[in-house]
């Protein structure tokens, strides 16, 4: 049995690394189904056969939506980010770079030290302890 | 790399964790004006102004022509230098943990302390006026005899309530009368301390840099910070026996309800 989605020694890590790093995995193999369907079925020409495929897919999808979702309720700064991409219009390489801006933004005013921020992540103290 | 440059100090991962830690822990408690008023951002090193939402009307380039030009406030960089020896960063490499990073906790104190005196006491030459120079109140006396303290600043809270300004409130207090709360209590052992909050119903803080003390408003948009780069570590240089780093920030600060505070004067 592989535990190809370690990088380090697995008795290294913690607990909740390797349930991030296993659903990681997961959502990689969710990606690589969906895309292998879309060829199987782009070629199939048996109708029932398409069927039973799209049907697959589709829960392939499902599967890689939760997976997802998963990872975001474990990482708030790029929930923040996601927010601003998903289920939107518009141009989506924009969208990304603004919504990133604004959770950086956003974490930092809140005191949340950012990875890659080259600030100290004191931002506003009200509210703090006096 | 940012303007910080510290890819190129010789410090190790784990120093520089040490080093930003120690400059929170050190700027938390004094950074008084962040725990009373408005905190925007921040909005990175490029910032170079606030818009103040204003114009200046200026001569126009030609005949049945209008021109003004925007007002903004020009973002202020803040910076104070320290030095910190080798000998103890490696020291801090292997372990140690009582490394002499004396100089970064006055750097920090030296930051905060002028943070402070910008908003409440303003800084004319980056074109900053303070809360207590806005306020159009009549300055009150503090004085030294605590006991009177929670009668001034029961005055101090009426005449905000006069000028229609709700609350909660905080107060922000200088070091000599701040010490002067904690050694104080009151008739049947009741902290100061205690009774002062209960008067303003909202934060009461230490405040290094600040003359007396000040009453502000606690409601919201009355003092406005707005930072361009939040307090940084950045790298100037090193020798064989010391590297210079510096703590930085970059900011505007404005008072948007001048009525909504009043200075108590030493």
């Amino acid at each position: 049995m592989g535990f190809d989605q370690y990088h380090e020694p697995p008795e290294e890590l913690p607990a909740t690394t390797r349930t991030f790093a296993r659903l990681c995995a997961s959502l990689t193999e969710e990606a690589e189904a969906i895309g292998w369907y879309e060829q199987r079925i782009a070629v199939e020409a048996d109708h029932e056969a398409k069927a039973i495929m799209g049907n697959a897919q589709a829960e392939e999808f499902k599967h890689f939506c939760m997976d997802l979702e998963f990872l975001l309720r474990r990482t708030p700064l790029w929930r923040e980010i996601a927010k601003g991409i998903l289920f939107t219009e518009g141009e989506i390489v924009e969208l990304g770079e603004e919504a990133e801006e604004e959770a950086l933004e956003g974490a930092e005013a809140r005191g949340e030290p950012v990875a890659g921020g080259t600030s100290l992540g004191i931002g506003n103290l009200r509210g703090a302890r006096p | 790399m940012s303007h910080l440059l510290r890819e190129f100090a010789p410090i190790t991962e784990a120093s520089w964790g040490l080093i930003d830690d120690e400059a929170r822990e050190r700027l938390t408690p004094a950074l008084a004006a962040r725990k009373l008023i408005d905190f925007a951002g921040p909005h990175g090193w490029e910032r170079s102004a606030t818009n103040l939402g204003r114009t200046t009307a200026i001569a126009a380039p030609g005949d049945e022509l209008e021109a003004a030009q925007r007002r903004v406030l020009a973002v202020v960089e803040l910076r104070a230098p320290f030095t910190i020896a080798r000998s103890e960063l490696r020291d801090a490499d292997r372990g140690a943990d009582d490394v002499d990073l004396a100089a970064l906790d006055e750097a920090a104190h030296r930051m905060a302390t002028a943070e402070n005196r910008a908003v409440f006491h303003g800084w004319p030459a980056a074109g900053i006026t303070g809360i207590a120079e806005a306020s159009p109140h009549e300055a009150m006396a503090l004085g030294e005899t605590c006991e009177l303290y929670p009668a001034h600043v029961a005055k101090a809270v009426e005449r905000l309530l006069r000028a229609g300004v709700d609350g909660p409130y905080g107060l922000a207090l200088g070091p000599a009368p701040y010490t002067r709360v904690l050694e104080t209590t009151e008739h049947g052992g009741y902290p100061l301390l205690n009774h002062l909050r209960q008067i303003v119903g909202g934060p009461l803080v230490w405040a290094p840099g600040v003359d007396g003390a000040v009453v502000v408003s606690q409601r919201g948009g009355d003092f406005l910070f707005d930072a361009g780069e939040d307090l940084s570590i950045g790298y100037d240089r090193h020798d064989f026996d010391t590297v210079d780093l510096y703590l930085v920030e970059s900011f505007t600060f404005r008072v948007a309800t001048p009525e909504a505070a009043v200075a108590l004067v030493p």
